[in-house]
């Protein structure tokens, strides 16, 4: 069976890299191949990266505070550029209502908050995602 | 008296022979199956006795407080001189909401201002480029140019406060407009007090909010020890900080050994270029971070300043006493805190500014319960701030000189730091130093990978947090009062710069961007054009886009 490919990206401009790299190494060892795009990515530029490395899904690391403007953003840029196939699920800093607004608005499909276990993570994207070259 | 801690030869054969007997009968009671390791990982004993510090002696290890090697402390009396400066880190919005929230602090009985910038301010960008957007006065305050430094300070005299400002890329321009916002009030930069945060290496290694590749921001860093040195002289021209190197998840020794390389890097940049050691070093300060391992932290602050003294001195031929001094500012670990139960986070806090306080801390700034979750509410300020007036007033911590020394367990763990943290020196100067190191990714595969290993430790429960893997409340519902930052606040500030943009005496400002220009590009001291640029009126987006023209822009190699 394919390995799922995953874009871990930083979107805006603060460097709390900390949560973004934890979880792309949980995930590199629970078998996936993970792709980190490294700090103060644009959406256009995480957008790109995602179509090239042909990616089942992109995280989405925000602890700025401009979720509800970055979040948004990827998926329309995804959606514009034919990949929205592509899941996007969003970590970080992020108060409850903001995670539901991000969840109803289908902006995003999963919001992981400070506090969750790594293993709940792989878990989500195993039962939730799959490798398109399956 | 002498065999409490300097143990003669019989003596110390005499406790081996009582600690053997004892460790026989201990030995026949079961531990728990926990680990007994500190926060970072590093494994302790159940006991500390004499044994430990065989080769220990008071006056080199210690001395007295306000004396080299400093482990005692800076001051000769410490905390019943003045107690520490209670310095809460602040802003967000606008420079008029800020400038309200410091009136406030102010009141509540805040000693020192401490400005959080807004990421777009943070990384060189207007509130009006399209990377601010969304980000514009979300986790500190919008600067763009000298007005809103100018509505930043209204009716808070520049020369009777100090203020702390955590910038670093940009520093130089939001230092000169503070310098030019005092000439507006009347405060010649002699006068002023304060620091910037102006540490660049550690932006490379953990913090990561960098601009120009890192030797052209040596040689600004440099600069600006030199124009302080002659213009600004009480001013704290850097703060080495260990702070965001912890919170990126590194471990104790880690952050004592990197800052502390990244001061050498510092005072060797100095000296290399053509600055004496004794003219720029007693303006050198640190700033250290406080996590929930309290005798871990104790230990760390004191290895700290033990450490700088001897080197200063021995290494690089310091000889004003100043210059061996290390002087700290504090802040409790924002990674310690937890979103599950916050309230909890005020206890952690608690802790941690206790552990500063009996580490001889000069500053110290408590978290707000709330912010792992947004920025602070004003009621969860608060809290922290009492938090440090209960610990100076209450607590009896003040009243004694660093309180721990002599403690069998504290002293061998002060060891230890240093030791370890020789180790780590010795490792980078292997590697070539510490530019080398960043180029290499060193410390940053060393941060990532303690930070995973903590991860790892919690989910599998090797560590117990409160609330998030063990005393769970599972129905939690988290009611506080979460501070929101209005999206009007945004268009406001593009509003108000794009109509300075229209305003002001652009020829000027042409002027002396070119005159910035040509500095840059030549080998002067850069700090009194960029003094120039801010007087007119020039933004800091626009200063800075010289700069990058210039010197290029630096990019990680990103590593996990």
């Amino acid at each position: 069976m394919a390995r799922v490919r995953v874009l871990m990206a930083k979107p805006g401009l603060d460097g709390h890299d900390r949560g973004v790299k934890v979880v792309a190494r949980a995930l590199r060892d629970a078998g996936m191949e993970v792709v980190y795009t490294g700090l103060h990515q644009t959406p256009e530029e995480i957008v790109e990266a995602a179509i090239q490395e042909d990616v089942d899904i992109v995280g989405l690391s925000i602890l700025s505070g401009a979720h509800m403007t970055l979040i948004p953003r990827v998926n329309e840029l995804l959606k514009e550029n034919g990949a929205s196939d592509i899941v996007v699920i969003g970590g970080g800093t992020i108060p409850e209502e903001d995670v539901l607004a991000l969840k109803e608005g289908g902006w995003a499909k999963e919001i992981f908050t400070p506090g969750t276990p790594l293993e709940n993570i792989v878990e989500w994207i195993n039962s939730h995602v799959k490798s398109k070259d399956n | 008296m002498e065999d409490l801690i300097l143990a003669g030869d019989e003596k110390l054969a005499e406790i081996k022979a009582n600690q053997e007997k004892w460790l026989e009968e201990r030995q026949k009671i079961k531990d728990r199956p926990d680990k007994f390791e500190t926060v970072s990982g590093m494994s302790v004993n159940d006991l500390y006795t004499p044994l430990d510090l065989k080769n220990f002696d008071y006056q080199k290890d210690l001395g007295f407080p306000g004396q080299y090697p400093y482990t005692r402390g800076v001051q000769p009396n410490m905390y019943r001189g003045r107690l520490w400066t209670m310095r809460q880190f602040a802003g967000f919005g606008t420079a008029k909401d800020s400038n309200q929230r410091y009136k406030y602090l102010l009141a509540k009985g805040q000693t020192g201002l401490s400005v959080a910038f807004d990421m777009p301010t943070i990384m060189g960008y207007d509130s009006d480029h399209p990377r601010a957007l969304g980000e514009v006065g979300r986790v500190g305050v919008a600067i763009d140019s000298l007005q809103d430094m100018e509505t930043l300070f209204s009716g808070i005299p520049l020369d009777k406060i100090s203020t702390s400002m955590t910038i670093n890329a940009p520093a130089a321009i939001l230092w000169a407009m503070y310098i030019a916002t005092g000439e507006k009030q009347g405060v010649r930069s002699e006068q002023l007090t304060g620091t910037i945060q102006n540490d660049l290496l550690k932006e490379y290694i953990a913090q990561k909010s960098w601009i120009f590749p890192p030797e052209p921001s040596l040689r600004i860093i440099t600069n600006i020890f030199e124009y302080a040195c002659q213009y600004v002289p009480r001013w704290n021209t850097i703060s080495i900080s260990g702070y965001h190197i912890r919170e990126a998840g590194s471990t104790a020794v880690q952050e004592l050994a990197f800052t502390l390389a990244d001061g050498f890097a510092y005072v060797e940049a100095g000296i290399k270029a053509g600055l004496n050691v004794d003219d720029f070093a007693p303006r050198l300060s640190f700033f250290f971070n406080a996590h929930m391992d309290f005798f871990e932290e104790v230990a760390k602050y004191r290895a700290a300043r033990r450490i700088w003294a001897r080197r200063m001195k021995e290494k690089y031929g310091a000889k004003n006493p100043r210059s061996w001094m290390l002087r700290f500012h504090t802040q409790t670990a924002g990674c310690s805190l937890t979103a599950q139960q916050p309230e909890n986070n005020i206890i952690r806090t608690a802790f941690e500014g206790l552990s500063a306080v009996m580490g001889g801390t000069q500053s110290l700034h408590t978290n707000s319960m709330d912010e792992v979750l947004a920025l602070p509410s004003e009621k969860a300020v608060e809290i922290a701030l009492r938090t440090q007036q209960i610990i100076a007033y209450e607590t009896g911590a003040a009243n004694v000189i660093d309180p721990l020394a002599g403690s069998y367990f504290v002293e061998a763990l002060t060891n230890k730091m240093e030791e370890e943290a020789e180790k780590y020196f010795a490792e980078i100067e292997q590697r070539g130093g510490v530019l080398a190191c960043i180029d290499q990714n060193f410390f940053q595969q060393e941060i990532a990978d303690a930070a995973y290993s903590y991860q790892r430790n919690i989910d599998a429960k090797d560590r117990i947090l409160v609330g998030v893997n063990e005393f769970v409340n599972p129905d939690e519902k988290i009611e506080i009062d979460l501070l929101k930052i209005d999206p009007q606040v945004e268009k406001d500030q593009v509003a108000r710069l794009q109509k300075l943009r229209r305003e002001r005496d652009n020829i000027r400002v042409n002027e002396t961007l070119d005159a910035l220009r040509r500095a840059f590009q030549g080998s002067e001291n850069v700090i009194p054009y960029i003094l120039d640029c801010v007087r007119a009126y020039a933004t800091e987006g626009e200063i800075i886009q010289v700069g990058r023209e210039v010197f290029g822009e630096y990019r990680e190699k990103p590593v996990f």
